[in-house]
């Protein structure tokens, strides 16, 4: 049970980080739009380091249980 | 061999492959196991029928999905409704369809046959004497009775110890247990707490439901690149591309631009554009290929991402140079108590950031099944109408996610691998 409440936990890691990347890069692409698609490229690439982060704490709980 | 030759022998040697399937399932004497009465010719695309083995309507829980998610030594398709001799349904029963798919051991000599002997891990194996059963996803060797040997942490007598005043021993105890396969499927025998099994473990090259994904992608990779470079070869390099060539193209000019030359630099980056290449492509054809329905998992089992990830360590560890090495055990422009204290936190960044390559790709991927199965199992666990009405759109959404996801991990771990290698190949600059 535990396993699973750690895993739930991590993903909010996950939901924190990926929010504020996405906020961020909406205010630069509002201020810039001629960068907009390095500016898209960076996000996805720094969302999916952030979720990989979070996916340690979900093996984790996946191995727990 | 000019290009349309490679491409036939290449197709030559998978029909060739396949045939050979094919008579070393009749060439396979008939072992009669006790529960298999009916002989069981194997014709690779025949199911196996046996009607000792019908099972029950599936319960949907934790265990079902992972047999959907995980590895296994047969390919199930389906529960058929089963039927009597007459024709009648029989209430409750269901016939599994599989297809059962060569295991391959070593156990003092090679020996290969077909997974249905297994019967979906119900009953003992037997051949050429030796015994072997599935127990937890894995073969292990038995004798003729099918003994199984479990080793039980012996609890301490808990009055003991308060007459003592000390406990007995420092060590837990153990305890051999032993039960036979039959027992123990029959649910006569219940596991205790803790228990290891005992019993050896053959060495196991079988072909399983991940290494056939395996070879679906090697051979759509092969398709498609032999075909993109004979265009080239026809047409030289100043042709538009038409064709797959000209699907292809954009994509490696994209893993150039955009992901090797930024990271490794103008010079060195010709080195490893095949290891790049090859990594994306497969990484992506393989998540896709995962996402079949009836679906062959390969970067969900961990061991496929470990042998990535680790191609990438030894890759950049062996082209690492003077100033690589030099980063890592001396980083230069730091005072020496840093430079001291910096040393096994980078030791251990050699190691790191591989097995985050590792987990990062396997975590993702198995999230995502195991998220869609999770949802189209909403329908089977409430069987209602109204379930399958709402869930098949969430069901939608996440595949569409799910694509994203397979191109964007592949783009993520090849991009991660030029950083690596970039930074071993760096020339230091002051």
């Amino acid at each position: 049970m535990y396993g699973a409440v750690g895993a739930g936990l991590s993903v909010i890691g996950a939901g924190i980080g990926i929010g504020l990347i996405g906020g961020r890069a909406m205010e630069a692409m509002a201020r810039q739009p001629e960068v907009m698609g390095k500016i898209q490229s960076a996000m996805l690439i720094a969302a999916a380091l952030v979720e990989g982060a979070a996916l340690f704490g979900i093996v984790v709980g996946m191995m727990a249980q | 061999m000019n290009r349309p030759k490679m491409k036939i022998s290449v197709l030559l040697i998978a029909a060739f492959a396949f045939v050979s399937n094919l008579s070393l399932a009749s060439e396979e004497p008939n072992h009669h196991n006790e529960a298999d009465v009916h002989a069981q010719s194997h014709v690779v695309g025949d199911h196996d029928h046996d009607s000792h083995h019908l099972v029950d309507k599936a319960e949907f829980g934790t265990d079902y999905l992972l047999d959907h998610v995980l590895d296994s030594y047969d390919w199930h398709i389906m529960d058929w409704p089963a039927k009597d001799e007459n024709g009648n349904r029989i209430e409750g029963k269901y016939e599994p369809i599989t297809f059962s798919l060569p295991i391959i051991l070593v156990d003092d000599g090679l020996k290969v046959f077909w997974s249905g002997k297994f019967n979906h891990g119900h009953t003992v194996a037997e051949y050429e004497g030796n015994h072997y059963f599935i127990y937890n996803h894995k073969i292990y060797s038995t004798d003729n009775n099918g003994t199984m040997t479990f080793s039980v942490p012996v609890e301490e007598d808990e009055n003991l110890e308060n007459q003592g005043g000390e406990p007995t021993s420092a060590e837990p105890q153990f305890e051999t247990v032993k039960t036979t396969f039959t027992k123990y499927m029959h649910g006569d025998f219940l596991i205790p707490e803790g228990a290891t099994l005992l019993n050896t473990k053959p060495w196991d090259f079988s072909i399983t439901k991940s290494v056939i994904a395996l070879l679906v992608t090697v051979f759509l990779m092969i398709l498609i690149f032999f075909r993109a470079s004979s265009f080239y070869r026809k047409n030289g390099a100043l042709v538009a591309p038409k064709g797959i060539a000209g699907f292809v193209e954009p994509i490696i000019v994209f893993v150039r631009d955009d992901i090797a030359v930024p990271n490794i630099g103008e010079k060195k980056y010709m080195r490893y554009m095949p290891y790049l290449l090859t990594v994306f492509f497969f990484i992506w054809i393989t998540n896709l290929v995962g996402l079949f329905p009836l679906g062959f998992n390969l970067t969900g089992n961990i061991a496929c991402t470990f042998v990535l990830a680790m191609f990438t360590m030894i890759l950049t560890n062996f082209s690492g140079n003077k100033n690589y090495w030099g980063h890592i055990f001396w980083m230069p422009g730091i005072p020496v108590p840093m430079k001291i204290f910096l040393a096994p936190i980078e030791l251990v960044g050699v190691i790191a950031k591989p097995f985050a390559l590792m987990i990062r790709l396997f975590a993702n991927i198995t999230a995502g099944h195991i998220v869609v199965m999770s949802l189209i199992g909403l329908i089977f666990a409430n069987e209602s109408l109204g379930w399958a009405g709402m869930s098949v759109p969430m069901t939608l959404f996440i595949l569409v996610l799910e694509l994203l996801v397979a191109a964007l991990q592949a783009y993520v771990f090849t991009m991660l691998s030029a950083l690596f290698i970039g930074s071993a190949v760096e020339e230091a600059h002051h």
